[in-house]
């Protein structure tokens, strides 16, 4: 279950780059304990902060205009490294629940939506647009819209992630409701291919 | 008319969902330290349980120690938890864990076809973005989240979207000295780390069925760096013959059951895919990476190249200066700090053996730190049996125990700011091996023949 994503206002931060990495989101020395909370502090650190922990007033989420931020402006292939769901926990927990971008990498498009985290894909000039525009833009999921100003841009997204992001669903309960259906399946994979099971 | 990929899927599929996704079966999923406790204790307090855990395994890689005498007690800060708390939830869950004195420890995606827990059309998953490794084998492989991971070990299935089809076609014939390592470097910079974006990727064509089985995982294993959702190649004699006899591949009757099974795991002649990519396999020369991503990567011999238009001219000077390297200088005779051989990418015994062929008797530049990390324990016990060992310590490298060791840095060694390391790993990100660590990534021959000259050499 997690927080369930209908509409959002807010200034959006840009990192226009490239292949921002989660390593990038948040470093491998930043996850600290077995949990999936207490994140937020190492969001982007190696970048949010110089040594000795002070804050580095060059990154975006430092400048007055974006300590808000809840939308993430950024490049293609968003995510893209390692599968860690911490990015996604990371970024939630600092209060960025959409990252708009022209592509992310798979495992984090998936991450983000079981946490909460919209993974929104607009084209490239879309999101220069949306960076000069500098306002606050909205966001509507059910109508698949993003607003700025007077300017309205449309949106793809799998009507699975669109529904599972709408009413923060947990899939595991979903998938439970077809328990029947996946046994039945599995006795007969069991009998046709039975080297399969251990 | 179907390829692999629509084989594959359609073994697995059990249901459509209302959202257009469907509930895929999952074979195989294999957890690790990192992340394994996070997705267990998670579960656990939801009041859910492990579907089948005859199914499920972990293994101690990421954040155990590769230093000789290691223990719960490791170099990163804080990292004893990750392991006695994945012990404990996996004792708890039935999941058959390979611990840190386990003789078959060692990275997953080596330690899963070694012993052939990963077959031949099965799908396999696990917390790791490097999964795709094990499509090697003609499965269907590919990482996940921890949330995911709970939703396989809940149900045995996911929720996922079909992904788009790719078939990369590697024609003719490797030259003596270029590596599947090559072949990745060099789809990757022709296409760019978002090329295969999404994508269910075959691994197809004369130069890839050339290769052995662990050439191939090293094929597959960089799938992820090329955005793919997962990276396979269709099983065949090399695959079958090196899978029989593996410790939980079928056996008897089963396994001639499964052979015949298999034997249906290609691409039809007449497979359509949703993308095409064909290389020339022939024209391609050792890669060595220059910048920060993968895709920035070069023929060794070249020069660093200008900005190509490709991507933002920023990002292509940030990478320049991060790396300390300017537009247009050769990177062969670049003086390097430290060598690293290792990784899920390019650690198993015929890596190892082909990096010491290399060595020959030379020893290691003075003041050039060179390490030398075993996939799994049952490498490195193979490769002492080959008296590899002795090769490289008295070469000068240190002789690890496996794991994932310093392929990332989390909080405990590093390399250090600065620094300079050839790396037969996967990833040359910002300070991936460390803070302000410059990474090139290459084949463990071009790393070992660095590491005797001092400075980036082709070998």
């Amino acid at each position: 279950m997690s927080t369930p994503f209908t509409q959002l206002t807010s200034v959006a931060a840009p990192l226009i780059e490239d292949n921002i990495d989660t390593d990038i989101i948040i470093p491998s020395r930043e996850m600290k304990s077995t949990g999936k909370t207490g994140l937020a502090a190492g969001l982007f650190a190696g970048r949010r902060y110089h040594q000795g922990r002070t804050e580095n007033p060059d990154f975006i989420f430092n400048q007055p205009a974006y300590r808000e931020a809840a939308i993430l402006l950024a490049g293609d292939n968003f995510g893209c490294g390692s599968s860690r769901e911490h990015a996604v926990w990371a970024l939630a927990e600092y209060g960025i629940r959409a990252v708009i971008a022209p592509s992310s990498s798979p495992i984090f498009a998936g991450n983000a939506v079981r946490g909460g985290v919209l993974p929104l894909v607009l084209p490239h000039a879309t999101i220069a647009d949306l960076a000069t525009f500098g306002g606050p833009i909205s966001i509507d999921l059910a109508a698949r819209t993003v607003t700025a100003g007077v300017v309205i841009y449309g949106f793809d997204i799998a009507a699975e992630a669109r529904a599972m992001l709408i009413g923060g669903l947990d899939a595991i309960d979903l998938t439970q409701k077809s328990a029947g259906r996946i046994a039945a399946w599995q006795a007969g994979n069991q009998s046709a291919r039975p080297w399969v099971y251990l | 008319m179907p390829s692999l990929f629509d084989k594959l899927w359609d073994r697995h599929a059990i249901a459509d969902t209302p959202g257009g996704a469907t509930i895929i079966a999952i074979d195989r999923i294999f957890l690790h330290e990192r992340t394994g406790a996070a997705a267990l204790n998670s579960l656990a307090a939801a009041g859910r349980t492990v579907a089948d855990p005859a199914r499920v395994f972990a293994v101690m890689d990421h954040i155990v120690d590769t230093l000789p005498g290691r223990s719960d007690v490791t170099t990163m800060p804080g990292g004893t938890a990750f392991i006695t708390e994945t012990r404990a939830a996996c004792r708890a869950a039935g999941i058959t864990l390979f611990d840190i004195d386990d003789p078959d420890q060692g990275i997953v995606h080596v330690v899963a076809p070694e012993l052939g827990i990963v077959l031949p059309g099965l799908t396999l998953v696990a917390p790791d973005s490097h999964t795709c490794t094990q499509g090697a084998v003609g499965a269907l492989a590919w990482g996940i989240g921890s949330t995911e991971a709970e939703h396989a070990l809940a149900t045995g299935t996911l929720r996922i979207d079909r992904p788009r089809t790719m078939r990369v076609t590697f024609d003719g014939v490797l030259a003596p000295g270029v590596t599947p390592k090559d072949m990745a470097l060099a789809l990757i910079a022709a296409h760019g780390a978002a090329g295969g974006q999404g994508h269910a990727i075959e691994f197809a064509g004369p130069a890839v069925t050339a290769l052995a089985m662990e050439g191939r995982m090293t094929l597959c294993n960089m799938a992820t760096e090329f955005a793919a959702f997962s990276g396979f190649i269709a099983p065949d004699a090399v695959t079958f013959d090196w899978l029989k006899g593996r410790r939980y591949a079928p056996k008897g009757a089963l396994w001639d059951a499964a052979l015949a099974d298999w034997q249906d795991l290609e691409s039809d002649a007449d497979a359509v895919f949703d993308r095409e990519i064909s290389i020339d396999a022939t024209g391609i020369a050792p890669m060595l990476s220059w910048g920060t991503s993968p895709a920035q990567s070069m023929t060794i011999t070249g020069r660093v190249p200008a900005f190509s238009g490709t991507g933002s001219r920023a990002a292509h000077d940030k990478a320049l200066a991060y790396m300390g390297l300017v537009e247009g200088q050769p990177l062969v005779g670049l003086p390097i700090d430290a060598a690293f051989i290792g990784s899920c990418t390019n650690s198993r015994l015929s890596d190892l053996e082909r990096a010491a062929a290399v060595i020959a008797g030379r020893t290691v530049a003075p003041g050039v730190r060179a390490i030398v990390v075993p996939g799994s324990s049952a490498v490195k016990r193979a490769a002492e049996a080959k008296g590899l060992d002795r090769l490289f310590t008295a070469a000068g490298f240190e002789w690890r125990e496996s794991g994932c060791s310093m392929c990332f840095f989390a909080g405990g060694e590093s390399f250090g700011a600065g620094q300079r390391v050839i790396s037969s790993t996967n990833r040359n990100f910002e300070s991936r091996q460390g803070p302000g660590t410059r990474t090139h990534i290459a084949s463990p021959e071009t790393v070992a023949a660095s590491a005797i000259a001092g400075w980036i050499s082709a070998v």
